[in-house]
């Protein structure tokens, strides 16, 4: 048959190509794979500051102890999801190590991509495994039952607000604010200062950007993304009422700019005093109360706001990988047990200041004088966030994977995005919440249905 | 670009001409040699990856699909309307600086004190990174709160004593900021081009002119236009070449919402959110025909200029 020898010339052809580009890619880096050299190894890192601590730290620190040199390579946030998407499906073995998130890691154990860490985490004694908190650890286990990551921070949500303002214009935040209460806090704010507005919320497009705020005040109205047995659901009468409310909430009260407004716009809104509530990332208080801020000291922390269900903070952490194709799995666990330990987080309090501590992951943490006393208006909150954190139930119904603030298949960044464009552009007021649910609908059935056929 | 070889020698019949030639081609083999393997094979890989169904994220489902990744990319409604909005942008950006370009352009083509320095200024928009210059629109002159442009609106309020209006620039209109912002960049560019076709003026055809009476705008009209629409049509087409990749300008001013993804920015995320190779690369290829097809328009353009450049000297 000449059709069948032309496709397998090609599929030949094919294969020749893609192996030459795996191939030139590897060259290129230097061949990180096959150096054999056992005293180095090479990390992918996200360029968030208590990252680039850790690049400065590490040489005089573990180098020095260990002899393990540590080439890092470090990179925002969207490149570098980019980059070890890309090393670590094609397992080229680039990167020993790299810094994935709860939502990637049990994506690529499910296909292979990570080395499981638990005889490690077994045979470790001084690491004390037992100490990480429990929301973290689990959200970092596969469907296996293995662990595959190890936490650097952990991160939740809450609502952060001016103590100051509340208490110039008579205003009481509750212990457990309700969004209800919030909308209403937010409009008293905004009629009574000029120049700030009521509250801050992200509205750019991303599903690391809208979509975690959005999700979770889905959630606690009664929401979800798909049920337990993949039916769509973005243009249930619960879904539509929380976005209809995050969107009218921002637009109202909000910043101006909301459509371009991510963490970072919402975190300097927050420290010029444009805003006078922000509901967002529990890693966003260190930033306020460091020493050159000019609100530290003026803010005020309580748990993310509910509707429905008790709790409603999200659940994020930074943590290591080993990818399964590294030579190095045994050097790459003596650097990760050392970046991740206890005594890193004190080096950092010690030498840094104890704002800069990663935190958000071991319960000792949390215990420790210092930071208790440095962290004192947040900590608390912050801990309790986390341990209230349950990514396997987040709303009021069975879900079909675990994920508070996203969905864990691997099509959720791409659909994510797209329905984040369209939440983006009602939020910009181009079009209603109902067509921006309806066309996101779309998408998001078609995504359900290649899992309803499995 | 190629040189060209005409007229060097001419040629004797025989081998020793050919050897004589080849010993002057040979040490140029290793960086034609050079040129094919960095730009030709990454193509050639791209083409074969766009016929496979390859998503990264299903490493174990690669199969073979011929051209069906391109009918998924002309039936996706995302990739269909950011060919659409590629081509709005593309096409008012370089209409907008290619007369503000020529503004400009006639304006520096007259002597006076200090054009060296007005010229140098003009054009360091164009020198400046592109995705600086988006941050620079996003943040320092957009933003509704601390942005220059409401600053100066609440200004002008104060002294005129109106309140003023604080546009949402980038919300209110999306694609035409995007644009403005490109427009601020390019304008220099075609300026440039254009000022070079003024320098190349025949003037004794315009003292000419002069003697028979024509007023500025007719020797605007008959002879300037004339003259500069090959370098309009360079412009044009180099401009369309850059301005249909552009990719810094959406991906920082808005990241692609508010209906402005064009095509380099959906192709991105085709291939780094959704982590379609298969598609994302089926797109590439399309938007390298459409390229393609512009780039031969430009190089026919710039031989012509050659052509005509020789045929004076």
């Amino acid at each position: 048959m000449r059709r069948s020898q032309s496709r397998r010339a090609i599929r030949t052809a094919a294969a020749v190509t893609v192996a030459g580009a795996l191939l030139a890619s590897c060259a290129g880096a230097g061949g990180g794979s096959g150096s054999g050299d056992g005293d180095s190894i090479n990390v992918l890192m996200v360029n968030n500051p208590q990252m680039t601590q850790l690049q400065r730290l590490t040489a005089d620190h573990f180098t020095k102890d260990t002899g393990i040199k540590v080439n890092f390579t470090v990179l925002p946030e969207n490149e570098v999801r980019d980059k070890i998407s890309q090393d670590f499906a094609n397992q080229a073995g680039q990167y020993d190590v790299a810094t994935i998130s709860n939502y990637e890691t049990s994506i690529y154990a499910r296909n292979g991509w990570l080395h499981e860490l638990d005889p490690y985490l077994r045979d470790d004694e001084a690491y004390d495994v037992q100490d990480i908190l429990t929301p973290i650890q689990l959200s970092l286990t596969g469907e296996d039952g293995k662990l595959y990551a190890q936490p650097f921070y952990g991160e939740s949500s809450f609502l952060m607000y001016r103590t100051d303002v509340f208490e110039e214009h008579g205003l009481t935040m509750p212990e457990q604010p309700t969004w209800t209460e919030v909308a209403e806090l937010a409009a008293e704010v905004d009629a009574a200062e000029s120049g700030m507005k009521g509250i801050c919320l992200r509205g750019l497009p991303g599903w690391g950007e809208v979509i975690a705020p959005l999700t979770s005040v889905v959630n606690t109205f009664g929401g979800t993304w798909f049920t337990e047995d993949w039916e769509a659901q973005l243009d249930s009468p619960e879904f539509t009422e929380a976005t209809q409310f995050y969107v009218d909430l921002v637009r109202e009260h909000g910043q101006s700019g909301a459509a371009q407004a991510g963490y970072a716009e919402c975190l300097n809104n927050m420290v010029q005093g444009n805003t006078a509530m922000w509901y967002d990332a529990t890693a966003g208080a260190g930033s306020l109360e460091a020493d050159d801020s000019p609100v530290a000291g003026n803010i005020g922390y309580v748990p993310a706001p509910v509707e429905q269900t008790d709790s409603s903070g999200w659940l994020y952490t930074w943590a290591w990988g080993v990818q399964a194709a590294s030579q190095k799995a045994d050097t790459a666990w003596e650097f990760i047990s050392w970046a991740s330990s206890k005594e890193y987080e004190e080096l950092v309090g010690e030498t840094l200041g104890w704002s800069n501590v990663p935190a958000g992951k071991r319960a000792s943490t949390y215990e420790n004088a210092d930071y208790q006393e440095h962290a004192a208006a947040f900590y608390q909150v912050t801990h309790d966030a986390i341990a209230a954190a349950d990514p396997i139930n987040p709303g009021v119904q069975p879900r079909p994977v675990p994920g508070i603030q996203f969905v864990t298949i691997p099509e959720f960044a791409d659909l994510g995005t797209k329905v984040s464009q369209e939440i983006s552009s009602a939020i910009a007021g181009r079009q209603t919440v109902e067509q921006a649910l309806a066309k996101s609908q779309t998408l998001a059935d078609a995504v359900a249905e290649e899992y309803r056929n499995r | 670009m190629t040189t060209p070889t005409a007229t060097a020698a001419t040629p004797s019949p025989g081998a020793s001409s050919r050897a004589k030639a080849w010993a002057l081609r040979a040490p140029l083999l290793p960086a034609l040699i050079f040129m094919i393997v960095v730009t030709q094979l990454p193509f050639v890989a791209t083409l074969v990856i766009s016929l496979f169904d390859w998503n990264a994220l299903y490493p174990d489902d690669r199969s073979f699909n011929g051209f069906g990744n391109f009918s998924t990319v002309l039936s996706d409604d995302a990739l269909r309307s950011s060919v659409v909005t590629t081509a709005v942008l593309t096409a008012s950006v370089v209409l907008i600086s290619l007369v503000l370009g020529l503004a400009i352009a006639l304006l520096l083509d007259r002597k006076f004190r200090g054009r060296g320095l007005v010229r140098t200024m003009m054009i360091t928009p164009f020198l400046l990174v592109p995705v600086a210059a988006a941050l620079m629109w996003k943040h320092v002159l957009y933003n509704p709160e601390y942005g220059l442009l409401n600053g100066m609106l609440v200004w002008l309020g104060d002294l005129l004593g109106f309140t003023p209006p604080q546009p949402d620039w980038i919300s209110e209109m999306p694609l035409p900021a995007v644009a403005v912002s490109l427009i601020w960049q390019w304008t220099p560019f075609m300026t440039l081009i254009l000022l070079a076709g003024l320098q190349s003026r025949p003037l004794e055809q315009y003292e000419a002119a002069r003697l028979d009476g024509a007023d500025n705008w007719q020797i605007f009209r008959h002879l300037t236009l004339p003259h500069l629409r090959r370098y309009l049509e360079l412009g044009a087409l180099l401009g369309s070449i850059y301005i249909v990749q552009n990719f810094d300008a959406v991906y920082t001013i808005t990241r692609g919402g508010l209906d402005t993804a064009n095509l380099p920015f959906a192709i991105y995320q085709e291939f780094y959110q959704a982590q379609e190779y298969g598609v994302a690369s089926a797109a590439g290829v399309l938007v390298v025909i459409g390229s393609l097809i512009i780039a031969m328009f430009a190089l026919r353009v710039v031989s012509s200029l050659f052509r005509e450049e020789g045929s004076r000297a």
